[in-house]
C-alpha cells in the first residue's frame, strides 16, 4: 500500500484498503476557519448532538477575514468564537492567531501519520509532515466534529520524482507550479499526490509545506511527503503525543509515476487565470505590476520572508508598486523581526501586516482595482482571486515577487543585482 | 425524481471563485449568496436563471476553494441539476452532502447548447434532451452514495446511523 492507503487502513482498523472504496475513517483533528465554521456549526446544530467528538480534536481559526474587515465578518467570527469558546476547542484568538496551514504544524498540532480533515482546501498543506490532510466542505466538518468520523473514497496515488539538485532562486513553489502546468488543473482530480526524489530531499520544511499546500490546484485530495530526518527535527519538538511515521510498502501500486529534471526547471511565474498557466522567468516578457504580495498559507513561512529580505535589503521598492508583506503566524513575524527581516521590508518601503490570509482570496489588505496588476506568492490566480474580475494575478515564488516589486514589472532576483 | 430545466453552458475550470466570489463570503445564508452565484464569469446569469434551471459544464467543475457556499448559491438560486463532464472532488462531495443534484456525463454535456431543454431522471441517471431530440446516460452513482442521497444528504444520513429522529430545520 502507498502512505495514503496505509493511513486510512490505520484509521479504519482494516489490514489493506485499495483505491475506489468508500471507508469510513477516524479523524485525528477536524479544522474550520471564519468562513466555514459558521456553516459548519449550523450543520452540526441540524445534527442534533450537543457537544462535539473530542474538544481538543477540534481547531479553529479565524484568519481569513480576522481581524475582522467588517460588520458580516465580525458577525460570521463571532459565532465561530462563541462556539469554540463554549465547547472549549483549541481556539486561536487575534494576537495568538496566525494563518491555520501556518499554524497547525507550528503549535505541533499535526504529526506524521495523522489523518485530518479541515474546511480549507489548502488542507493538504500538512502532507508535508507525512499526515494525510484534506479539504472538505462544512457539512462534512460538521459530521467530523459530531462523531468523529468521515466517510472516503479511497484515492489512486500518482508518484512526482524530482531528479536532481534546484537551482539558484528555485524553490518548493517553482516544483510545484513546474508540475501544475505540466499536468493541468485537474491533473491529479481526486489522486493522491505523493513527492520523492533528490530536490524533495534538499527542500526545507517550508519549502515542503509550499509544495503539498497547491496539491490542491492539480485537484489532487492530498499531497505526501515521506518522514525523514527534517520532518523529525522539525516534529519532535513540537510534538505533546506519540506518531507513527508511515512509509509507502515496497510492492505499493501506483497508477502513475511522473518524472522531472529539477535541475533544469527556472523560477515559475503562473500567468492570469490559472496556476498551470506557468513559464519559466526567462520567458515572461515586459509585464509592468501595481502591487507584490508575499505571504499566505503558500508562502507565508520564516524561510519566504528571509528570501524576500535577501532580495529586498538595501533597496527600495519601485515608486509605482504597492508590497504588502503579512508573515504566516505571530512567530514567524517575531523570528522575522529578530533576524532583522521587518526593518529590511519596511526600509525598502513594503507595508507590512499582521497574519491573515486578507488579500490572497480578495478578502481585505490588497484588493485590486479594475486593469491592475499583481505578482503573488499566494496559491491561485482565478478570475477576481484578489478583487476586481478585470484584474490579474500572477503566482511566483518569494524571490520573484520581491524582485518584481524593485523592478517595477515581472523578474527574477538575478536581474536586481 | 424527474427534473426539466433549460441549459446555462459553461466550459472548463469553472472554479468556486466564479461560482460565489470571496468579497460575498462575509455572509452564509444561502439566499443572500444566490444573488451572487456565478457573477464573474456570467454577470446576467442571476437575472436569467428561472426555477429548475439545469447549469452544464464541460471539465472539472467546482475546482478551487472548499467553500460549500458554492454549491449552496447554486441551489438556491433555483438551480435544479448540475451536469459535467467532471466535478473537483470537494465540490462533488459537497454538492451530494447538501442535496444539490449533480451528474457527470461528457456527452450530454458535449451536445447540451445554451437554452436547450433537458429532462432528467436522477435515479435512472437518464439525461434527454428535450430540444435535439437525444438521449444519454450518465455515470451511475455508488451504491455509497446513493444511500446518502436517499437519505437526504450528509447530516440526515448521519442523524440515522446516531439514531437521531427528531427534525431540526433552518
Amino acid at each position: 500500500m502507498t502512505i495514503t492507503e496505509k493511513i486510512i487502513a490505520a484509521h479504519a482498523d482494516r489490514k489493506k484498503v485499495s483505491p475506489g472504496e468508500f471507508i469510513s475513517v477516524r479523524v485525528d483533528l477536524v479544522l474550520s476557519n471564519d468562513i466555514t465554521a459558521s456553516i459548519a456549526i449550523r450543520e452540526f446544530d441540524r445534527i442534533g448532538v450537543k457537544r462535539v467528538f473530542d474538544p481538543q480534536k477540534v481547531v479553529m481559526v479565524p484568519d481569513h477575514f480576522v481581524p475582522n474587515k467588517d460588520i458580516p465578518s465580525a458577525e460570521q467570527a463571532k459565532i465561530m468564537r462563541d462556539f469554540a469558546i463554549g465547547q472549549r476547542l483549541i481556539y486561536f484568538e487575534v494576537g495568538e492567531m496566525g494563518i491555520e496551514h501556518v499554524i497547525l504544524p507550528e503549535k505541533g498540532l499535526v504529526l506524521p501519520g495523522d489523518l485530518v480533515v479541515g474546511a480549507d482546501s489548502h488542507t493538504c498543506t500538512y502532507g508535508a509532515l507525512g499526515a494525510l490532510a484534506t479539504g472538505m466542505g462544512s457539512t462534512d466538518i460538521a459530521v467530523a466534529m459530531a462523531t468523529g468520523e468521515i466517510w472516503m473514497k479511497v484515492p489512486p496515488t500518482i508518484k512526482f520524482v524530482y531528479h536532481g539538485r534546484p537551482q539558484e532562486w528555485v524553490g518548493g513553489k517553482d516544483l510545484i507550479l513546474f508540475t501544475i502546468g505540466d499536468i493541468g488543473v485537474d491533473g491529479a482530480i481526486s489522486s493522491a499526490m505523493e513527492f520523492v526524489g533528490e530536490a524533495i530531499d534538499l527542500l526545507s520544511m517550508d519549502g515542503r509545506f509550499t509544495v503539498a499546500n497547491m496539491a490542491t490546484e492539480a485537484g489532487a485530495m492530498a499531497g505526501l511527503f515521506r518522514v525523514d530526518g527534517k520532518t523529525m527535527d522539525y516534529v519532535n519538538p513540537r510534538a505533546h503525543r506519540p506518531y507513527t511515521v508511515v512509509d509507502p510498502d515496497p510492492d505499493a501500486e501506483y497508477a502513475g509515476v511522473i518524472e522531472y529534471n529539477a535541475s533544469r526547471i527556472e523560477p515559475q511565474v503562473a500567468f492570469p487565470h490559472l496556476p498551470s498557466n506557468a513559464r519559466p522567468i526567462s520567458q515572461v516578457g515586459d509585464i509592468p505590476i501595481d502591487q507584490a504580495v508575499i505571504g499566505s498559507c503558500t508562502n507565508g513561512r520564516l524561510e519566504d520572508l528571509m528570501l524576500a529580505a535577501e532580495v529586498l535589503k538595501g533597496r527600495k521598492v519601485a515608486r509605482n508598486v504597492r508590497c504588502i508583506i503579512i508573515p504566516g503566524s505571530p512567530q514567524v513575524y517575531l523570528d522575522a523581526l529578530r533576524h532583522g527581516f521587518i526593518e529590511t521590508f519596511i526600509e525598502a518601503g513594503a507595508a507590512v501586516s499582521t497574519p491573515t490570509c486578507g488579500p490572497c482570496l480578495g478578502g481585505y489588505m490588497g484588493i485590486l482595482a479594475a486593469g491592475e496588476r499583481c505578482i503573488s506568492t499566494t496559491n491561485r490566480n482565478f478570475v477576481g482571486r484578489m478583487g476586481s474580475p478585470r484584474s490579474e494575478v500572477y503566482l511566483a515564488n518569494p524571490a520573484v515577487v520581491a524582485a518584481s516589486a524593485l523592478l517595477g514589472r515581472i523578474g527574477g532576483p538575478s536581474e536586481t543585482r | 425524481m424527474k427534473l426539466c430545466g433549460r441549459v446555462h453552458k459553461y466550459g472548463a475550470n469553472v472554479n468556486t471563485d466564479a461560482i460565489i466570489p470571496a468579497r460575498y463570503l462575509n455572509v452564509s445564508h444561502p439566499a443572500e449568496l444566490a444573488r451572487h452565484c456565478l457573477e464573474d464569469v456570467d454577470p446576467d446569469f442571476v437575472k436569467r436563471v428561472r426555477p429548475g434551471d439545469m447549469i452544464v459544464a464541460t471539465t472539472n467543475f467546482g475546482s478551487g476553494s472548499s467553500r460549500e457556499h458554492a454549491p449552496l448559491a447554486i441551489k438556491a438560486s433555483g438551480v435544479s441539476c448540475v451536469i459535467a463532464q467532471s466535478f473537483a472532488g470537494i465540490f462533488f462531495r459537497n454538492a451530494i452532502n447538501i442535496g444539490l443534484p449533480i451528474l457527470e456525463c461528457t456527452e450530454a454535456a458535449e451536445r447540451a447548447e445554451p437554452d436547450d431543454v433537458l429532462e432528467v431522471e436522477l435515479a435512472s441517471g437518464e439525461i434527454k434532451n428535450i430540444t435535439r431530440g437525444i438521449a444519454f446516460k450518465a455515470e451511475p452513482y455508488p451504491d455509497f452514495m446513493l444511500e446518502l442521497i436517499s437519505a437526504g444528504g450528509l447530516v440526515e444520513h448521519t442523524r440515522r446511523k446516531l439514531g437521531i429522529s427528531v427534525s431540526i430545520e433552518y
